[in-house]
Order: structure tokens, then C-alpha cells, then sequence
């Protein structure tokens, strides 16, 4: 499994800023990104009454989540598949690695799954001598770059176009110096060109599932480039690895969710496929057998530390539909990227989700870098209400003496005279007093004690004078209540 | 400054100015520009000396029972006016959505902190919900402003300060490219992650500048003092100001981080 830096979260953000390549490649959020989501957004009238309708969805979900996983592995059982449920990271490793054995594979064609990020699927993979092939032209580019996904829809969002050029012409060493590759289609094709034949060489294929469809015993991937179903349907056996909460009861209830998510993540109205898979090829159907599709359908069931949080105040964090938006207008995500959050999950979900899969002492940097300033939680399309998720963590590192002591005993004095209105007064009287008389007539700090965090980078600016409150008495005001 | 509906607002409808701890230490003007703002609508306003902060700095920083104590106190404070009006979006959201979450456990103090929510009005919104004021104020600049996070989100505050600024003789509104982006300032954020910080800031000083605006407003301390604190270290003349101080005629004092 990837090894989290999520502690070393300061050091890395500082390296991203001053990452003019990086700083690059991220602009495409704030000039791309959120105005496509803004008008796929504003062109459906019902969109804010559907974000409602999909909380309630998910909530309802979560509250009988049992029930519909059993209906779905009972569906599921019907249509020849099988459902594997797996308790942990490890043990989803063990169950793929065995099914690839059982299937004889000597290579695997992957779509895009970060639940196959979540338990390090692709390493575990080359570790027992088979090889895994991303067949998702962003996590094609960071497999050929060694790299981990920094965004959960656009794996490669890190990379400019430029650095991909170079990639290519890395590793694809047939190809011709001459020929352009300018332009993102090029790109495309080579990329194409290279993954055709391995989508007839792999014995198995493994995808995620943006759903699961407890009626139908069905798996639903919502992909752009066609890649997902090649994976899905060309090789002999096809492993949906996904997780607990992605289980809806029916197919409308899917239908529900595919509104928004497309809309949410790219702006699209829907995405080129949506594609569902039931069961294997069957032998005997209404036309006759399939003639075409895996022979053997396995979903790989993660839970992985999530059903600990059913019934609780995280639980909320459960309806994620793993859209992006909230990394997608996050100030924060927008100056550092995805990798510095040193996880699987960047961005405002992911300061939710790394510190309760990983736990919140291996992620206490997590849950505090962000100004709280509720942008996500405007565009989440099930609305999570991920800053006072935030807040929760910062709760829990508080009462467990996780968050720094400088910080604790900051806070604490502050907080012992904030409570005793008479003594605030006074601390303020002097404490005005000594910044005006350190300030002299200029207005503002360059530097000062114990702000160096602020002056490092802006001016302070000095207090004008004597405290509001001791100018208001001076006045002879009207004060009110029981000082 | 007659009130819109003259004579339906009695002075005996009492309004709690909640200072503010920032506006206290920093830019009292802020303060007596408020109090100007609603004593000129035709309500009486009292400062409550009972109170300090509201809370927010624990709050945000996980520490629960400070902020609950803090929280109890400035409900008490407050207790018993018609209106709780703060020049701050930020302080007014800490009050109007978030008290009433932290003690909504607690039997006693969870409907004390409901009706203090419900009572709680950011300055630029009282004065245009409640009190329906007509400025009279002239400032002849061209002006962009910064929507603070929690006026744009906990308090619904977007177009209040904007129809109050059209209403100021001189005024020329020139919008920022995203309205909708937070400063960077955050609290303590700016001083845990100062690189972060600054990255954000940069990114509104250089769309503040891009507005061609010479005044730069804003209805909360925090955000303007992280504004203003990154313009004069680049150098740039351009004025920072909270929008109380102009919608009252009280631009005589030095803009924040500007030597007298």
C-alpha cells in the first residue's frame, strides 16, 4: 500500500508553489473547471432541488446499506458473478492477486479505480510478477511516470502537456522525432496506439464501479474515453474493485446520481459512456448465448475501515460520489495540487477521508489546512458539509493533544482571558498599547514577535489607537447589560 | 440619513453592537462608523461591556469547550435586545451558525442560542433588511469588493453592501475576477500555512489590481488586515478600507496599513 506522507503536508506544499510546472498545469481549475461546472450547473433547473434529492438518496443508503450490499451480492450471485467482501486493504489484495492466478493472468488491463489506489493494487500486482496495464489516458501517463493519481477524476492533472510530450517520447522509443504531438489528440492516439494490443493480451481486466445496483446486481462505470469497457469486456475475467457506500438500491436511484456527477466533475451533461456491467457472458440468454463479454464477473468489496463510521457524525463523508468538485474550487488545492496531501485522496474530501482510513494522527496536518471558507461544501452535489467535517477532526486531534503544544497553549491563554470579560479588557488595553508604541507612525509591522508566520510574506497593520471599547467608555456611552 | 420608513422605527428598539475583537484592537473607526450607520436608521444602540471574543479562534481550532464557554457568555451578554448587529460577516456567522450547533446538546443553552442566531444580522444586511437605509455619503473612487467567505456563505451576504456602495455619491463599482475565492487569511490558517496563505493572497491582490479599482472594501477585519498586510508589502497604492467606514462618511482616518 502507499506509504502516506500526509504529515509532511507543510514541507510538500511549500515545494508545489515553487513549482512554476506544477503551478502551471493546476490553472486549468480556475479557467476550465469551474466554469464548465457553473453552467452545466445553472442549465438544469432542478439542480439544487437534485443535490437535495441525492443527499437524502445516500442518507437513506447509508442507514440500510446491509441490506442493499446483501441484495446486491444475491443479484449479483443470479447473473454468475461473484461478490468478494474484503475487510481491509489487504485482504482486497489477496483476493485479486488469487483471482488473476486462478485466470492464469500474465497481464491485467486496468480502468481507472481509486479503490484500487486506496490498496496499492497495481504494485502488489508487479510484486507477484503480473503486469498491470492503465488503460485511462491520464493514469497511463503517471504509470509511465511513476506517479500516483493528484486528482480523483483527472489522475495526470499535475502534468502539462508539455511534460507528457516528453514522457511519451521517453518510453515510446519507436516514436518518430519528426512527428508532432502538439496538439491533446496526438497525444491521445499515441497513447491509443500503444494500449491497442494490450487489451488483447490481458487475461483479466479490473475496473472501479461509480455504482453498484443492488436490484440489478449491476456495476456502472461512468468513463470519456471508452477505455473502461475494452477493459471490462475483452478479457476472460473482469474484477470490479469498489467500496461499501457506492451501492444504490435501483436503477433510478442510479439514474438520480448520474445527473449530477458528470455535471459536477467535468461539466459534461454526461459523460461519452455510461456503462453497466451484469455478470459474465451468458450461456444461454432471450437471443441465444452472449457473444461477446468476460467470462467470469467478480466484484471486489472494500469496506476498509468505512463501516465504522455508519451511525456516527462521519458518516456524511460516506455520500461522496467522487465527483471533485470540492478539489476543484478549493483555494487551497489550487495553490498546492493533490500530491502534497501525501494520500490517495486530495483535496477537501480527501482531509476528510485520510484521517479516517489512515487515522487522524497520520494526517494531523490534514483537517487544519483549509480556511474553512466553504466553497467545496457549495458545490458538493451531495452536499457534504465537509468544513465541519474538518472541524470534527480538529476536535478529535484537540481532545487527543494530537494538534502542536505551541499551538494548545497559544490558544488556551487566549482562551482563559476571552472567558473573563474584565481581564480581556485589560490584556487588550496593554496589549494595544504596545503594538502602537512599537508601530511609531507608520501603520503597519514589516516584522514582528511571534507573527512571523504573517510578516513573513505581508505588512501588520498597527492598531489605530486605544481599544473600541475603552474609546466608547471615554465617550461616556451607553453600555449595556452586567459588565 | 432618514430612515426609509420614517416613524415606524421606534427608539426603543434596542440593537447590540458586537464589536468585534479585531475592530476592538485594530480599527475601533469600524466600530463608531457601525454604531453612526445604525443610530442614523433611527435605532438606539448599546455596546454590551460583557463581551470579548466569539469564540471562533477555539472553535476552528477544535478546542469545543472554550468555545462553548466563550459561546455562553456572549449569549448572555446579549440577551434581551431586538437586534445583534457585528461589522463582520465572519464574528455575525460565528453567532447566527455556528452557536447554535455547539450547544445543541445542551438543554439550557440550546434555545438561548437559537433565538441569539435569529437575531444576528451581519452590519451591511441589518442595515439593508432590517433598517432599509438610504445612505448619504459621498466617495468619489472607483471601488472593488472582496466578499468574505463566511458573508457570502453563513450569513448569505452578496448584493447588501453592493446596493448600500451604489447608493454613495462618486462610488464606481469594479468587480474582482472571482468574487466567489477565499482571501487566504482563515484565522489562524494564515499563520499555520503561511506559503499557502500567501499563494491565495497573492492571487486576489493581483485581482484587485487587475480591477483597476483604487479602494479595495470589504465587511470583514480579518480578510482586509491579510489584504491590506500584502499590498503594502508589494508596494501598491491601492486603499483598504472597511465598507462601514465609507457607507458613514467616516473616510478621514488613515486606510488600514497607511501611516497617519
Amino acid at each position: 500500500m502507499l506509504h502516506p506522507t500526509s504529515n509532511a503536508f507543510s514541507a510538500e506544499s511549500t515545494k508545489a508553489i515553487a513549482n512554476p510546472q506544477l503551478q502551471e498545469a493546476l490553472s486549468v481549475l480556475r479557467v476550465q473547471s469551474i466554469p464548465n461546472r457553473l453552467k452545466a450547473a445553472s442549465n438544469l433547473a432542478e439542480f439544487e432541488q437534485l443535490r437535495d434529492r441525492a443527499r437524502d438518496l445516500k442518507n437513506h443508503i447509508l442507514g440500510h446499506l446491509d441490506q442493499y450490499l446483501l441484495q446486491f451480492e444475491a443479484q449479483v450471485k443470479a447473473s454468475g458473478g461473484e461478490v468478494h467482501w474484503c475487510s481491509d486493504a489487504e485482504t482486497a489484495r489477496q483476493t485479486v492477486l488469487r483471482l488473476c492466478r486462478e485466470a492464469g493472468a500474465k497481464t491485467v488491463t486496468k480502468g481507472k479505480t481509486m479503490i484500487g489506489e486506496e490498496i496499492g493494487i497495481n504494485d502488489f500486482l508487479e510484486q507477484n510478477g503480473i503486469e498491470p496495464v492503465e488503460t485511462d489516458l491520464g493514469e497511463y501517463i503517471i504509470q509511465l511516470r511513476k506517479e500516483i493519481p493528484s486528482h480523483i477524476i483527472g489522475p495526470a492533472l499535475h502534468v502539462t502537456k508539455r511534460q507528457v510530450e516528453e514522457t511519451f517520447r521517453e518510453h515510446h522509443t519507436d516514436l518518430d522525432a519528426a512527428r508532432s504531438l502538439e496538439e491533446p489528440a496526438a497525444l491521445m492516439a499515441e497513447a491509443r496506439a500503444k494500449m491497442r494490443d494490450r487489451y488483447f493480451e490481458a487475461d483479466v481486466g479490473i475496473t472501479g464501479a461509480n455504482f453498484l445496483i443492488a436490484e440489478t446486481g449491476s456495476t456502472v462505470i461512468v468513463t470519456n474515453e471508452g477505455n473502461g469497457d475494452l477493459t471490462q469486456t475483452l478479457p476472460k475475467m473482469h474484477i470490479a474493485i469498489t467500496s461499501i457506500e457506492k451501492v444504490v438500491p435501483t436503477l433510478d436511484d442510479a439514474m438520480t446520481l448520474l445527473r449530477l456527477l458528470p455535471r459536477s466533475a467535468t461539466g459534461q451533461e454526461l459523460s461519452v459512456y455510461v456503462t453497466f456491467s451484469t455478470g459474465p457472458r451468458r450461456q444461454s440468454g432471450p437471443n441465444g448465448p452472449d457473444p461477446d463479454g468476460p467470462k467470469a464477473f467478480h466484484v471486489v468489496l472494500l469496506d476498509n475501515g468505512r463501516s465504522a463510521y455508519l451511525g456516527t457524525p462521519m458518516q456524511e463523508m460516506l455520500r461522496c460520489i467522487r465527483c471533485g468538485a470540492c478539489m476543484d474550487h478549493c483555494p487551497v488545492y489550487h495553490a498546492v495540487g493533490g500530491h502534497a496531501y501525501g494520500w490517495v485522496y486530495p483535496g477537501p474530501i480527501g482531509s476528510i477521508l485520510t484521517p479516517a482510513l489512515l487515522g487522524v494522527q497520520n494526517a494531523e496536518p490534514l483537517p487544519n489546512a483549509s480556511t474553512l471558507c466553504g466553497r467545496c461544501e457549495s458545490v458538493c452535489p451531495v452536499r457534504i458539509p465537509i468544513p465541519k467535517l474538518l472541524r470534527h477532526w480538529r476536535e478529535e486531534e484537540f481532545s487527543r493533544a494530537i494538534t502542536p503544544s505551541t499551538q494548545r497553549s497559544g490558544l488556551g491563554l487566549w482562551a482563559w482571558f476571552a472567558k473573563r470579560p474584565s481581564l480581556y479588557r485589560l490584556a487588550t488595553r496593554w496589549a494595544v498599547r504596545v503594538l502602537r508604541w512599537g508601530a511609531g507612525s507608520d501603520g503597519k509591522f514589516t516584522s514582528l514577535p511571534l507573527a512571523g508566520g504573517w510578516t513573513k510574506h505581508r505588512d501588520f497593520p498597527a492598531p489605530q489607537g486605544k481599544t473600541f471599547h475603552d474609546q466608547w467608555r471615554a465617550k461616556g456611552r451607553s453600555i449595556g447589560g452586567k459588565a | 440619513m432618514p430612515p426609509a420608513a420614517e416613524g415606524q422605527r421606534p427608539k426603543d428598539q434596542r440593537v447590540a453592537l458586537f464589536v468585534t475583537c479585531l475592530v476592538d484592537l485594530f480599527r475601533p473607526s469600524v466600530g463608531f462608523a457601525a454604531v453612526k450607520l445604525i443610530e442614523q436608521a433611527g435605532f438606539a444602540v448599546e455596546v454590551p461591556a460583557a463581551q470579548t471574543c466569539c469564540g471562533q479562534p477555539a472553535y476552528n481550532s477544535g478546542d469545543r469547550a472554550d468555545a462553548q464557554a466563550i459561546a455562553r457568555n456572549t449569549i448572555a451578554a446579549f440577551e434581551g435586545y431586538d437586534y445583534i448587529v457585528a461589522p463582520s460577516g465572519s464574528c455575525g456567522g460565528m453567532l447566527h451558525a455556528h452557536y447554535p450547533e455547539l450547544l445543541a446538546d445542551d438543554p439550557h443553552w440550546a434555545p438561548r442560542a437559537q433565538a441569539l442566531a435569529a437575531r444576528t444580522y451581519e452590519l451591511t444586511q441589518f442595515l439593508v433588511e432590517v433598517a432599509k437605509v438610504k445612505i448619504d455619503a459621498a466617495f468619489p473612487s472607483r471601488v472593488t469588493y472582496h466578499d468574505s467567505c463566511s458573508s457570502l456563505r453563513e450569513m448569505n451576504v452578496k448584493a447588501q453592501p453592493r446596493d448600500l456602495l451604489r447608493q454613495v455619491q462618486g462610488v464606481q463599482i469594479a468587480e474582482l475576477a472571482e468574487t466567489e475565492a477565499c482571501c487566504g487569511f482563515g484565522g489562524t490558517f494564515c499563520v499555520k500555512f503561511p506559503d499557502i496563505s500567501n499563494s491565495m493572497v497573492e492571487r486576489k491582490t493581483a485581482d484587485i489590481v487587475a480591477s483597476g479599482a483604487d479602494t479595495l472594501l470589504a465587511g470583514d477585519l480579518g480578510c482586509l488586515m491579510n489584504i491590506a498586510g500584502k499590498l503594502k508589502r508589494q508596494g501598491s497604492t491601492v486603499k483598504v478600507r472597511h465598507v462601514a467606514e465609507v457607507l458613514a462618511g467616516m473616510t478621514d482616518t488613515a486606510a488600514i496599513g497607511e501611516a497617519e
